[in-house]
């Protein structure tokens, strides 16, 4: 009920929080996808490629965040960005990384080879195998890797706002140190809508992309 | 048409050939099949091909062109490939997958919609119902039908089809196989098509090759592979059962008496009783004017009847069509335990005749055999 009050009370605030830790979530996410999926196509083609990529996706994830974003003061004031968004976004591309480019790779690796035999067999270029059949079928377990980075972004996104990258997190460090329960709880319920929001919508653009001839 | 020469393939790592010096000739609008136990290389043979498996030694020509002298991408775009069921893409419609090729050869919109429509009343599927629906959405049947469809679709003189009626229920297998060998009937594709069921490739099979651990061992038409085995390893495979098979093979207008006695509607009937005693007939066929079978009489019917043998005529229950396959009409006389059928046309008109004597003699087996319950059946025309 107090933090109801709260979250009325601060409703303007609450929404300007709400809007820093979407954009810096939804910046993270977007380079993350760009990047991930075509490092996860990539690394089908080579073995070895594979194993170190993979490997170094799955170190980065097992880095605790608040260490991976006290390790990114220091490296990214060399170049000026040492707190605010720039780090919070570094660390969110980081971390999306392994669901991405592990599902990009295990979905493409798992399509059926008589498929893609069928589809060499009858005169498809490699690449028109990968962008016509493979991709196209690997799409869903693509797109549920993605589901989990963002929620996964906007839940580690709120401790970003302990290097000042702002957005939700703001109302839970606050909260903590004024020991003010409402705050906290305003902060932390307001994470968890939106990281099922957000997976909703996401949900709901993978049924309109996926194709339907694939569904269970 | 296709040539293949001295064709050997030996995989990477390994010393023994998969492929050994194979040679042979397909001629055009041919159904050759490669046809030997797993491992025996014909699947091999098949895919060097369209070179989805690389040629070791050995040229193959297409047309007298070398294939190793074509880009690769054309070349397979030109000849029609089905693999099983599997190789339809999940994602994509029937449209879609049909369409594969076309689409890549730059074909517009109303060409492939003219196709796919064409195509699929082709293999008796609507088109209305089926264009847009899924694999997952069709048929083990169906979805075979669509495979081989899609090799068709660009309409490429040649076609490799490797066990394309494969994981299918032996019922449906039939239909599908009666289903193709009309359309091959029709479009006369030169096709290689790999099975492991001789049974498949007697029926299918213009030639069949029969390979064992890479060797071409016999290349045959499936008459001379059945007649005429040329070592054990053939006879073994074909089996021991090779007499019976052939009944896949000859149609009922091949072991049919042509011409078998009978007597016309019009007749009178003491005259047919008193012929059918002097032959020692039990039973007669009727016709009427144009040689239409109109049914049958026995002796006990005639007797003591005074006026023609048409008002007593009875139907025949059971007939054959003289292009039925012989086990089809052999099935037919087992299964209502006649010792003959009669062959007639779409139309009715009698063409013959068929007895299990002259099956037997025919498929190369003989039996001492005692006449059936018609009496002696002779050839020879009308009675009177």
């Amino acid at each position: 009920m107090e933090t109801w009050q709260f979250l009325i009370n601060q409703g303007p605030e609450t929404l300007k929080l709400a809007w820093e830790h979407a954009w810096v979530v939804a910046v993270a996410v977007t380079i993350a996808i760009f990047t991930g999926v075509p490092i996860g196509i990539w690394i089908t083609f080579n073995r070895q490629a594979a194993d170190i990529v993979l490997y170094i996706a799955g170190i980065i994830m097992t880095i605790p965040s608040i260490a991976l974003f006290g390790i990114m003061i220091p490296i990214l004031s060399v170049f000026g960005y040492g707190i605010g968004t720039v780090p919070a976004i570094v660390a969110l591309v980081l971390y999306s990384q392994l669901p991405i480019i592990r599902n990009t790779y295990a979905a493409i690796k798992n399509v059926d080879p008589a498929i893609i035999d069928a589809g060499i067999g009858m005169g498809m270029t490699r690449f028109q195998v990968l962008f016509k059949v493979q991709v196209p079928m690997a799409l869903s377990v693509i797109f549920a890797g993605v589901r989990v980075a963002v929620v996964m972004s906007i839940g580690i996104g709120a401790i970003a706002a302990y290097i000042g990258a702002g957005g939700l997190g703001h109302y839970i460090f606050m909260g903590i140190n004024q020991t003010y329960d409402a705050m906290i709880n305003a902060g932390a319920l307001c994470v968890a809508v939106m990281a099922v929001i957000t997976d909703y919508i996401f949900g709901w653009i993978e049924n309109r992309l996926v194709s339907k001839g694939l569904r269970t | 048409m296709i040539r293949l020469e001295r064709l050997t393939k030996i995989y990477p790592g390994s010393t023994i050939p998969a492929v050994d010096n194979v040679s042979l000739h397909i001629p055009e609008g041919e159904i050759c099949i490669l046809i030997g136990s797993s491992g025996c290389g014909k699947t091999t043979l098949m895919r060097m091909i369209n070179r989805l498996e690389p040629i070791t030694s050995g040229t193959i020509k297409i047309d007298g062109k070398d294939v190793t002298h074509m880009d690769v991408i054309a070349l397979r775009r030109s000849i029609g490939y089905a693999i099983q069921q599997i190789g339809l893409f999940p994602h994509m419609t029937v449209f879609e997958n049909i369409t594969v090729v076309p689409k890549l050869l730059g074909w517009n919109k109303k060409q492939m919609n003219e196709r796919v429509d064409e195509l699929l009343s082709l293999v008796n599927l609507d088109p209305a119902i089926y264009r847009d629906r899924y694999p997952r959405e069709l048929s083990g049947g169906q979805a075979q039908r669509i495979g081989v469809t899609r090799a068709m679709a660009a309409n490429p003189p040649v076609m490799l089809m490797d066990e394309p009626f494969g994981a299918i229920d032996p019922i449906n297998r039939e239909v599908l196989q009666d289903e193709f060998l009309k359309i091959q009937e029709k479009l006369k594709k030169t096709i290689v098509f790999v099975t492991h069921d001789i049974h498949e490739a007697v029926k299918m099979g213009d030639r069949i090759a029969l390979l064992d651990a890479g060797n071409l061992i016999q290349y045959a038409t499936p008459e001379e592979l059945l007649t005429r085995p040329k070592n054990q390893f053939v006879k073994d495979f074909v089996g021991a059962d090779r007499a019976l098979k052939r009944l896949d093979l000859l149609k009922v207008a091949d072991a049919m008496l042509k011409n078998p006695v009978r007597c016309s509607t019009e007749d009178a009937s003491e005259k047919i009783l008193e012929r059918m005693v002097e032959k020692n007939l039990n039973y007669l066929l009727v016709t009427a004017p144009g040689n239409h079978l109109v049914g049958y009489v026995n002796i006990d019917m005639l007797r003591g009847h005074k006026g023609v043998v048409g008002d007593l005529a009875r139907p025949m229950s059971i007939t054959v069509r003289p292009d039925q396959n012989l086990k089809d009409a052999l099935s037919k006389m087992l299964t209502y335990d006649i010792g003959i059928v009669v062959a007639v046309d779409d139309q009715g008109v009698l063409q013959g005749i068929l007895n299990s004597k002259t099956l037997v003699s025919v498929v190369g087996e003989t039996y001492d055999e005692h006449g059936g319950h018609w009496g002696n059946i002779t050839t020879g025309g009308r009675i009177l």
